[in-house]
C-alpha cells in the first residue's frame, strides 16, 4: 500500500494522498457553492492526514487560491461575477482588514487575544445564523401570505432596501448585481466584515457573503460569484506571503487542486439548479457546523470537533452533489424531448 | 482627470493587494520554526530543484509558489470548462429564483 502516500519534500512527511484529493474535492464542491474559500475545512483535515499545523494553513491559502480561481472561471461564464462591486469592495475590505489586525495588536499587548476572537468569531457565527434562518422563517411566512415583493421571488428580510436611500455620491450601478447604490455603501460595508476578518484572523467568505445579500441586496448566486473573485486575489497574496515564511508544500497544493477542479465545477453548476433560498439555509447550517466545532475547540474536544466538521463537510457535499446531479439529469432529459426526432 | 484616476484604480488596487494583513484566512501568521527540506531522499529532478530553492531562496519560493498556483489554477479553470461543455449543459444562462 505504500503507493498511496506521496513524500512530501518540504515537510518531510508521507501523506495519504487520496485524501488529499478528497479534501480538494469535497472543498472544491462547497466552497464553489457557497463562495467562500474554506480555510475552516481545509486547515483540520490536512492535520488528520499528518500535516504539521505551520504547513497545513500555507499550503490551504495556496490551494484556497487556486481553487477559486476555477471556482471563479465558472461562475464568470454564468454571469454570476460582478467585477466592479469586487474591485469597490476590494478597496474596504484591504483598509478593514488592516484595522481590524490593528485591534488584534493592541489585545495581543494588554494579553487578551486568543479568548477574545474566539467568542467573538463565536457571537457573530450565531449572528450569521440566526439571520439567515430568520430571514428563511420571513420569506416562507411572506410567501404563504402570497406576498411577492423581489425581482427573483419572494424575500424575507430586505434591510438593503433601506440602505439603498442612502444617496451620497457618486452613486454606482452594479450592472451584474442588478443594483444602484452610493458606492459608500460597498465599502463601507465590506471595510466593516474586513475589520472583523483582520480581528478574527480569517478570510472574511463567511462574512462576507451574507453581507452582500443582506446589506447590498446581491442575489444569492451573485454573491456567491462575486465573493470568490475576492477570495482569489487575497488568496494569492496569502499564497506568497506564507511561501515566503516557508509554509506551504506545494505537492500538496497541486494534488488537492486536482481534487478541487472536478469538485469545484459540481459546486458551481449546482447553484444554477439551487434555489437563492436553498443555497443560504444550506450555509446557515455550515455556519453553525464551523460554531459548534470552534466551541468544543475552545473546551478542549479536538476530536469530537474534527469529527463535526469532516461529518459537516460530507453530509454537504452530498446534498449539494444531489442538487448538480438532478438538476443536470432533468435539463438533459428537457433537451432530449425538445429536440426533433431524427 | 476623473477617467484617468479610474483607469489607474485597478492598478492602485493590485498594488494596495499586496497589505500583509489580506492573508489571515486560517488563522493567526506561521510560526517561527525553521524547516529545511531534506534534499536527499527527494529522488525526483524537478522536486528536488523546488526542494533546493525553498531551502536557498524563499523569494524565489514565494514567487514560484504564487506563479504555478495561478497558472494550474487558470489551466484546471479552463480545462475543465473545456470538458464541461461537451456534456451538454448549458452553462452560459441561469435563472436566478430566490425563493
Amino acid at each position: 500500500m505504500e503507493w498511496l502516500y506521496m513524500h512530501m519534500p518540504i515537510a518531510g512527511v508521507n501523506i495519504f494522498w487520496p485524501g488529499m484529493l478528497l479534501i480538494g474535492f469535497s472543498v472544491g464542491v462547497i466552497g464553489g457553492f457557497f463562495g467562500m474559500g474554506g480555510a475552516w475545512m481545509v486547515t483540520p483535515g490536512l492535520n488528520i492526514l499528518g500535516f504539521p499545523m505551520a504547513f497545513a494553513i500555507g499550503t490551504d491559502m495556496a490551494h484556497i487560491a487556486g481553487k477559486s480561481m476555477i471556482s471563479t472561471v465558472r461562475h464568470a461564464k454564468f454571469g454570476n461575477v460582478d467585477y466592479k462591486l469586487g474591485i469597490v469592495m476590494l478597496a474596504g475590505t484591504m483598509v478593514g482588514i488592516e484595522i481590524g489586525a490593528q485591534i488584534v495588536m493592541y489585545l495581543e499587548r494588554i494579553g487578551l487575544v486568543g479568548s477574545v476572537v474566539r467568542w467573538v468569531y463565536v457571537v457573530f457565527l450565531a449572528l450569521i445564523a440566526w439571520m439567515v434562518f430568520y430571514d428563511y422563517a420571513k420569506a416562507v411566512s411572506k410567501k404563504k401570505k402570497g406576498v411577492v415583493d423581489g425581482e427573483h421571488g419572494t424575500e424575507g428580510v430586505t434591510w438593503y432596501k433601506t440602505l439603498h436611500k442612502i444617496n451620497i455620491p457618486p452613486m454606482m450601478h452594479f450592472k451584474a448585481a442588478g443594483i444602484t447604490c452610493s458606492a459608500w455603501l460597498p465599502i463601507m460595508v465590506s471595510m466593516v466584515t474586513g475589520i472583523l476578518a483582520g480581528f478574527l484572523g480569517i478570510g472574511g467568505g463567511l462574512l462576507r457573503m451574507p453581507a452582500l445579500i443582506y446589506l447590498i441586496g446581491c442575489p444569492t448566486h451573485i454573491s456567491v460569484g462575486t465573493d470568490l473573485f475576492e477570495v482569489m486575489i487575497s488568496g494569492l497574496y496569502g499564497a506568497f506571503t506564507y511561501a515566503l515564511k516557508g509554509r506551504i508544500e506545494m505537492v500538496a497544493v497541486f494534488v488537492m487542486l486536482t481534487g478541487a477542479a472536478v469538485g469545484a465545477q459540481i459546486g458551481t453548476i449546482a447553484t444554477k439548479y439551487a434555489k437563492g433560498y436553498g443555497i443560504r439555509i444550506a450555509f446557515g447550517l455550515a455556519v453553525l457546523c464551523c460554531m459548534l466545532s470552534i466551541i468544543l475547540k475552545q473546551f478542549k474536544f479536538n476530536a469530537l470537533a474534527a469529527v463535526i466538521i469532516l461529518g459537516a463537510i460530507a453530509l454537504i457535499c452530498l446534498w449539494i452533489m444531489k442538487i448538480m446531479f438532478a438538476g443536470a439529469a432533468q435539463e438533459l432529459r428537457e433537451k432530449k424531448a425538445a429536440s426533433p426526432q431524427a | 482627470m476623473l477617467k484617468r484616476t479610474a483607469k489607474l484604480l485597478p492598478l492602485i488596487l493590485a498594488l494596495l493587494a499586496v497589505l500583509p494583513q489580506l492573508v489571515w484566512a486560517a488563522g493567526g501568521g506561521a510560526s517561527d520554526l525553521v524547516v529545511v527540506a531534506d534534499t536527499r531522499v527527494v529522488k525526483n529532478v524537478i522536486l528536488h530543484y523546488f526542494a533546493d530553492v525553498y531551502n536557498m531562496n524563499l523569494m524565489l519560493n514565494a514567487v514560484w509558489a504564487v506563479v504555478l498556483t495561478a497558472i494550474y489554477g487558470s489551466f484546471l479553470g479552463f480545462f475543465m470548462d473545456f470538458l464541461m461543455s461537451r456534456t451538454g449543459l448549458d452553462l452560459t444562462k441561469r435563472k436566478i429564483v430566490e425563493h
